[in-house]
């Protein structure tokens, strides 16, 4: 288990080496010169020419990932003789609009992130799966015809039509609710949740869709096992029936999209908060893109990648850890 | 003492296939009774009939009296009391039958649990010494295994366990040994014999095999479309079958022993209500 | 004598097993160990055994569905494991394979007819008889060339089965488990009508079963397979009347008899334990481990496949003796 565990971080490291790489190859890529792009429209020759020798654009494009890489994993600096800037580990560059280090601004609004993401998993996971798993009993019921064109609707809405319609209705016209904005959950825990309602529903509602049909499906599949009519045939109760011998089988290809769902949600809810002007990782990653603020962009979408094959490699070990055939195999 | 009686049974689907047309069955505590057919003879659906477990879209009509009881009809509670506890099962494909993600002493245990007040601890000492007694190796080891681990034959020895762990009245055994290979198959004919001499357990013995009816089985009813064509004791109906498709379907069986025949006698199906037989599938 | 239509020496085939995330190479499973078959014209050869004992494989091997390790194959003395696909192909209509499970060995959106004029479309050939009468010849009605496989019940398409490796005419048909999925009755129609054919055009058969009945009823040869390798052939009367090796003698009296009386009343050897992991099989001879008579030497040295008499052939140390009647 240890050892499986071991060589899945392994294979891990392995593939984000990889993102890494081709992230860096296509900005090298790029047609626009980072040095303009970090000097700003006004900028004299002189000038160039000297950013491009602190960022060390002169080198070879081998030479420059290499620095980029032992940035991230010991620190660097920028530059030579008066003008060293030092950039410490783990070291994604500094912002070309900001000066800030990008590390710090991902860090920054991390918080952010991480709220609509967990918040809005722990609500679609909870009405996703609740209600696949009651249209799987009453198969053919209204109940379930109705729950499932409610899950088709849900899947495909936008989520800026839904974002839209919400803010609407609950601020504009109700004003149940404030306008989002970033608040810390420590310091104003109902400020906190208030502001994160909205975006917690808009994403639910485009993801408890599809888990409501993938349960729905998976339950059907494992209610008509022959292990369901054992048993039955022990004279098991029918919820323990339900619950041990259909559900938890049901749920396992659940955990591998769960995991993949929110780790690329960790790494950002790039449209849900545009939408709501939430200060996330994924506000950060538009306005960057808009911007052309190179190093950002390359930090955002590293920084993504790493959350997905994070949770990929948990995935993995969930499922290992829940399923014995997995674990025999190794 | 009759344990188990059955009158003017009928199973009807939504599909309109009728499985089981008006079978009459009769089984005496401690004894076994062999039910032969062929695919779609009705067999299989008379056995869940009995435990009340068809689909939803199934009805039954007529009696199902167990120990003086009326059971089609009860509700589900009634039905859970008796399931595993006095009525077991144990069905063909044992790996498609043992749930892959719990270790197979709890499975076992589950079912004890199921109709005895007992905690964890005694429930897994009983389900040890279950595994022991169907002749499972190491069983204090084995018990905390997953059925991917276990082999076809011990696979049905657990099974053959779990339905044995409350001593029941009567064990319905569908198709216990069609999934298995000879020398495994005659390994756990072996162990049920073994077990009906120790327990006296009645044994509702499912299959299409006739070698296996001939050495377990005292009485016989032979299927065909639903209804039983012919039934008697074990040696009336291989010594002194009366009917065509007994004779025919005893007489088409290559066998391993005497006499070879150039070519095998082919069967004359009998003619029922419904016609020919359909397949069915629960 | 005719010369063999199917000679197989020292047939071999390993499966690698692989493990992990770079799929390296942790041994290997020997799933065919050493077999060599000999077929006559218009004869049938048995290969009987339990799960687990190669028989399919060597079916694959056969017919060339998978490539053999080491060992060769010649069809009509034609060696088959030196020709690629191209050379291969004329030899393929000499031999064809009838599958156990006709559903799945028939293209379901093909209709009969298709399936059976299919051969001589790729072969660039003329059909050697029409559709119809090749239906009729397998039990079927001619009207049933327009009907699609999931129509017909499981003898039927098993019918359809033989009709379409019957199509190229074929010196050697080669049977895995073609009766196994159906009901006694029909499994006696099937077997029926492979013994009608092969009179009817002098065929030769493999035919490969789990099921010793069923091997009796068919062939006029059996070879018992264990673990990858034979290890008792006779002619059939000799093999179920005057077995030699313990492991024919156990899977004959495991076999339940539909006779009351006689199977109540036999002397029974059952095995013990379950076979072997061919990943690791046992020193020595592989059926040691479960042998009612196993002594040192059998852990020690594997036993040779042996001549005991004319024609029967037996790998074991410590044979049965020729006078020895059944056990049954």
């Amino acid at each position: 288990m240890i050892l499986y565990a071991l060589r899945r971080l392994a294979a891990a490291a392995a593939i984000l080496l990889v993102i890494c790489a081709a992230t860096f190859a296509i900005f090298y890529l790029m047609p626009a010169d980072p040095a303009q792009g970090a000097c700003g429209k006004a900028c004299s020759p002189e000038r160039i020419a000297q950013i491009r020798a602190t960022l060390g654009l002169n080198h070879s494009v081998v030479t420059q990932f290499r620095d980029y890489l032992v940035g991230i994993v010991a620190g660097r600096t920028y530059g030579t003789g008066a003008q060293v800037v030092s950039c410490p580990f783990p070291c994604l560059g500094f912002s070309f609009q900001t000066n800030e280090p990008v590390w710090r601004m991902l860090t920054d609004r991390l918080p952010v992130s991480v709220s609509i993401a967990v918040g809005a998993a722990v609500l679609w996971l909870a009405v996703g799966v609740t209600a696949g798993v009651v249209s799987a009993l009453c198969r053919g019921s209204l109940w379930d015809r109705a729950a499932m064109v409610a899950a088709l609707g849900g899947v495909s809405l936008p989520i800026y039509f839904t974002a839209l319609v919400l803010q609407y209705l609950l601020v504009v016209k109700a004003g149940l609710l404030p306008y989002p904005q970033a608040v810390s959950l420590t310091a104003d825990p109902v400020g906190w949740a208030e502001s994160m309602v909205m975006p917690w529903i808009a994403l639910a509602m485009l993801y408890a869709g599809v888990y409501a049909r993938i349960t729905r499906g998976e339950m059907l599949e494992s209610l008509g096992q022959n292990y369901v009519r054992t048993a039955r045939a022990k004279g098991l109760p029918e919820p323990t029936v339900l619950r041990r011998h259909a559900l938890r089988p049901a749920l396992m290809p659940i955990v591998t999209i769960f995991g993949m769902d929110l780790g690329a949600l960790l790494g950002g809810a790039l449209i849900t908060e545009s939408v709501f002007g939430l200060p996330g990782v994924g506000k950060l990653a538009a306005d960057a893109i808009n911007s052309a603020d190179q190093p950002v962009i390359l930090g955002v979408t590293l920084f993504a990648a790493g959350f997905v094959v994070l949770a990929n490699v948990s995935v993995d070990l969930v499922y290992a850890a829940l399923d014995p055939r997995v674990r025999a195999v190794g | 003492m009759t344990l188990l009686t059955v009158r003017g049974l009928s199973v009807d689907f939504l599909s309109g296939v009728r499985a089981v047309d008006g079978l009459d069955l009769e089984l005496a505590a401690g004894r076994v009774l062999g039910v032969v057919g062929e695919s779609g003879s009705g067999k299989s659906v008379t056995s869940l009939a009995v435990m009340g477990l068809l689909p939803p879209d199934a009805r039954v009509t007529g009696e199902v009296r167990f120990d003086g009881r009326e059971l089609n009809g009860v509700g589900q509670r009634t039905l859970r009391g008796l399931r595993g506890n006095r009525i077991a099962m144990i069905f063909q494909d044992p790996l498609s039958c043992l749930n892959p993600y719990y270790p197979v002493g709890f499975q076992v245990a589950e079912a004890y649990r199921a109709h005895r007040r007992a905690g964890r601890r005694a429930a897994h000492r009983v389900a040890v010494r279950m595994l022991e007694r169907v002749g499972i190796p190491e069983p204090e080891r084995r018990a905390r295994a997953y059925p991917h681990e276990f082999s076809g034959g011990m696979r049905q020895r657990v099974m053959i366990a779990m339905a044995l762990c409350l001593e029941p009245d009567l064990l319905i055994a569908d198709e216990p040994t069609t999934a298995l290979d000879v020398t495994v198959q005659a390994q756990i004919l072996d162990l049920l014999r073994d077990l009906r001499e120790r327990s006296g357990t009645a044994i509702m013995l499912i299959t299409h095999d006739m070698g296996v009816v001939a050495g377990l089985a005292d009485d016989v009813v032979v299927m065909y479309g639903g209804r039983a064509v012919e039934r008697g004791t074990v040696r009336d109906v291989f010594y002194r079958p009366r009917e065509t498709y007994t004779k025919g379907l005893l007489a088409c069986v290559p066998r391993v022993d005497g006499p070879l025949p150039v070519r095998l006698p082919t069967l004359r199906t009998p003619v029922t209500a419904a016609g020919e037989a359909s397949e069915v599938t629960v | 004598m005719n010369p063999p239509v199917l000679e197989a020496s020292d047939l071999v085939k390993r499966f690698p097993v692989r493990h992990g995330l770079t799929r390296r190479l942790v041994g290997h499973v020997t799933a065919v160990d050493g077999v060599s078959l000999c077929v006559e014209p218009g004869q049938t050869l048995g290969v009987v055994g339990e799960s687990g004992c190669g028989k399919s494989t060597v079916a694959r091997l056969l017919t060339r569905l998978v490539e053999p390790t080491s060992g060769t194959i010649r069809v009509a003395g034609r060696e088959l494991t030196a020709l690629d696909e191209v050379a291969l192909r004329p030899v393929r209509r000499d031999l064809q394979m009838v599958f156990q499970d006709p559903f799945s060995s028939l293209n379901p959106r093909q209709t009969v007819q298709q399936i059976l004029a299919s051969p001589y479309l790729y072969q660039g050939l003329k059909p050697k008889e029409p559709v119809e009468e090749l239906l009729e010849r397998v039990g079927l009605r001619p009207e049933h060339a327009a009907r699609y496989p999931h129509e017909f019940s499981g003898g039927q398409a098993q019918r359809v089965g033989i009709a379409r490796a019957l199509a190229p005419r074929p010196k050697l048909v080669v049977c895995d488990e073609p009766v196994s999925a159906l009901d006694v009755s029909v499994q006696a129609q099937i077997l029926n009508l492979l013994k009608d054919l092969q009179e009817e055009y002098g065929l030769a058969y493999v035919f490969i079963a789990h099921d010793l009945g069923v091997v009796r009823q068919i062939s006029a040869r059996v070879a018992v397979m264990y673990l990858g390798a034979i290890v008792e052939t006779a002619d059939r009367d000799t093999l179920f009347s005057h077995a030699a090796h313990p492991y024919t003698h156990a899977l004959l009296s495991a076999v339940p008899l539909p006779d009351p009386d006689a199977e109540r009343s036999r002397e029974r050897i059952t095995l013990r334990g379950d076979l072997p992991s061919p990943l690791h099989p046992p020193s020595g001879c592989p059926f040691r481990t479960r042998c009612p008579k196993a002594a040192d030497r059998c852990a020690a040295e594997r036993p040779a496949l042996q001549a005991i008499a004319t024609g029967h052939e037996v790998a074991c140390h410590y044979p049965e003796p020729l006078s020895a009647e059944r056990t049954s």
